[in-house]
């Protein structure tokens, strides 16, 4: 192999505007780059390091994704309180701040310098792979999300499948970390966590059952690709501007609340009212991981979501096409995050019961009815000219209908609150 | 319906995260070691020592080592030791001064008894917060050096007080020196009266 490689990037360069949006320049960028690389090496290793290479790829980006989304997030919550949020953290030995940008590594390295302490009664072998298998199984998600166009890390036929059994298998480490502390407080938590992750689980997977359904396919590469194209170039073919697709978009964003634990369905670790729930006995680094890991899932399934109703990697225009894939995918993600932020810096906790029962009342029946929704919506395929807003009319009024009924019938006597002492 | 409660609270929360960036009405924290927020005039901590003149500190020291702050004082926190020898003060008058005058702050409790008991207006309370030091034991005991600050400075944190203090101080030194004054005239009258026994009237047998 010759030095040729960066010498092609250059000569491909003005070609991009000319080749379709497929073969795009930028939108093979990744893809170039790495076969640059694994091109230095022997024909029989290109595939492991090609493997390796995107493993490190995802761990290093969505790492770093994780440190600043927790910047982020305490930036936009204290704006939110009308406070600056964390702001000063200077480039190790100089004055620099850039508005606090290295808070995050400041983060580790305290996290990384405390004591980690382990209870004399703790299983200790149990008490240490709690963290990791968490983080091990929320990593495990990242593989099968189409990042772009050409970027999926691990192209499998029932790649959704997959990922909401990876996701469900950290309630394992959840139980896990509550039973090796020794603590009765902390195994208590960790029981209302597994409640309120199983009660999740299900309006979680009811929500994406419909896509499925729709799409026809368990693969994330085919959901996506049944999204593509747009009605007159500006209403993309994506789920979730149909009206079952809105609503599960709706119920599966509702359950990745809960099921990553974030505010207002925060309970297994409420910091201001539990000491910190199955987290109690963990310290330091472990506990750095936890959140590591909440936050992972989090990406992931909103990750996810962008898959399954937010048209994935896809454009939302063909005039905005030339900007890659990739980049449209991250721009989706982080204004999903910013709306889990905003949500966590809005909504006060639920109560246990409230959680459950909005799960089991609520969600779980509009799930289910959703369901119904998609089939009719699938089965309507063929309808045309007024049978089309003959169509829509009946999807819409099956969304809308029963979230009016249900939303009445549960909140009579209970909803609107009046507080007898509240000024 | 259900759910527009949850909408107007997004509302709010966006409202206030706009608001943060352009209203400075919203966002009212100070940031502390570069911007300090001008503190109250009643805010008062620690006492300092009043000099009259900034460029001569120990030479004008109000204190006169009358040592009643030190008997006063409920954490025995304030030492002196008298001078052995008197200086004049602002006004001209010989006085003892302190050879010595320590507060220890690490035991003051900022209570202004020295202030209140002291008859001379020669200890004030500061405006001090940032003395924390990384030595806990001489750090933290000031000498007299360390404690002398200039009246203009006590005018510059307590304005009003310290414009009461030196109208009194004025109206004292006043009052004394036209009590001296009149005590010379009298003196004189008496010295003249006794050096001329003219108006004396004579004896008559």
């Amino acid at each position: 192999m010759t030095l040729s490689g960066p010498l092609t990037f250059l000569l491909q360069l003005p070609l991009a505007s000319a080749a379709g949006a497929a073969d795009a320049f930028l939108e093979r960028l990744p893809l170039v780059a790495r076969d640059w690389v694994t091109s230095w090496l022997p024909e029989p290793w290109r595939w492991l390091v090609n493997s390796l290479l995107s493993i490190a790829v995802i761990l290093s980006v969505f790492g770093l994704l994780f440190a600043y989304v927790t910047l982020a997030e305490r930036k936009i919550l204290g704006r939110i309180q009308n406070r600056p949020g964390p702001n000063r953290t200077p480039i190790p030995f100089t004055k620099l701040r850039f508005f606090g940008l290295a808070q995050p590594f400041a983060d580790g390295v305290k996290s990384l310098t405390k004591e980690d302490v382990v209870p004399r009664g703790a299983d200790h072998l149990l008490h240490f792979l709690a963290p990791v298998v968490l983080l091990a199984f929320s990593i495990l998600t990242f593989a099968v999300i189409p990042y772009g166009r050409h970027l999926v890390p691990v192209e499998l036929n029932a790649g959704v499948l997959y990922f909401f059994a990876a996701g469900a298998a950290t309630e394992l480490a959840v139980f896990m970390a509550g039973w090796a502390s020794r603590n009765k407080y902390s195994l208590l938590a960790a029981m209302r966590a597994l409640a309120q992750l199983i009660s999740y689980e299900l309006p979680l997977l009811l929500a994406w059952v419909p896509v499925v359904l729709v799409a026809g396919s368990l693969s994330t590469t085919e959901i996506v690709a049944a999204q593509a194209g747009w009605q007159f170039n500006v209403i993309p073919h994506w789920h979730v501007f149909t009206p079952w697709g809105a609503a599960g978009f709706a119920i599966f964003m509702i359950a990745a609340l809960a099921e990553s634990n974030r505010s207002p369905f925060d309970l297994p670790e409420a910091e201001s009212e539990l000491i910190a729930g199955h987290l109690t006995e963990y310290s330091g680094f472990k506990y750095a991981l936890f959140f590591m890991a909440e936050y992972f899932g989090m990406i992931a399934l909103s990750g996810m979501a962008i898959t399954l109703f937010l048209g994935g990697w896809h454009a939302p225009s063909p005039y905005v096409e030339f900007i890659p894939s990739y980049v449209w995918f991250m721009g989706k993600l982080s204004a999903l995050l910013l709306g889990f932020i905003w949500i966590r810096a809005t909504f006060p906790r639920l109560r246990m019961d409230q959680l459950t029962r909005f799960a089991w009342k609520f969600l779980v029946p509009l799930a289910l009815i959703n369901l119904g929704n998609a089939a009719f919506w699938s089965l309507s395929f063929h309808w045309s000219g007024p049978f089309q807003i003959l169509r829509w009319l009946i999807s819409v009024l099956v969304v809308v209908g029963p979230f009016v009924l249900l939303g009445r019938k549960l909140s009579a006597g209970v909803a609107p609150r009046v507080y007898r002492y509240a000024v | 319906m259900l759910g527009t409660g949850l909408l107007q609270g997004l509302g709010v929360t966006a409202k206030n995260f706009v608001g943060s960036f352009h209203d400075p009405a919203r966002l009212t924290t100070i940031e502390y070691p570069e911007v300090k927020t001008k503190l109250p005039e009643a805010y008062r901590n620690f006492p300092f020592l009043v000099t009259e003149n900034a460029t001569d500190p120990m030479g004008t020291l109000r204190c006169v080592a009358c040592q009643i702050c030190e008997k006063e004082c409920p954490p025995q926190c304030i030492y002196i030791e008298k001078s052995k020898d008197k200086k004049p003060d602002a006004t001209g008058k010989p006085q003892l001064f302190p050879a010595v005058f320590a507060i220890d702050t690490s035991v003051c409790m900022s209570c202004q008894i020295c202030v209140e008991v002291c008859p001379f207006e020669a200890i004030k309370m500061d405006q001090v917060y940032e003395i924390a030091t990384t030595d806990r034991f001489s750090a933290l005991l000031l000498n007299r050096e360390q404690l002398a600050k200039s009246n203009a400075y006590y005018h510059e944190i307590h304005p009003t007080e310290a414009a009461e203090v030196d109208a009194r101080l004025a109206a004292e030194r006043k009052a004394a020196e036209e009590k001296a004054a009149a005590a010379a005239a009298a003196k004189a009258a008496a010295a003249a009266a006794k050096a001329s026994p003219v108006a004396k009237p004579p004896l008559t047998a």
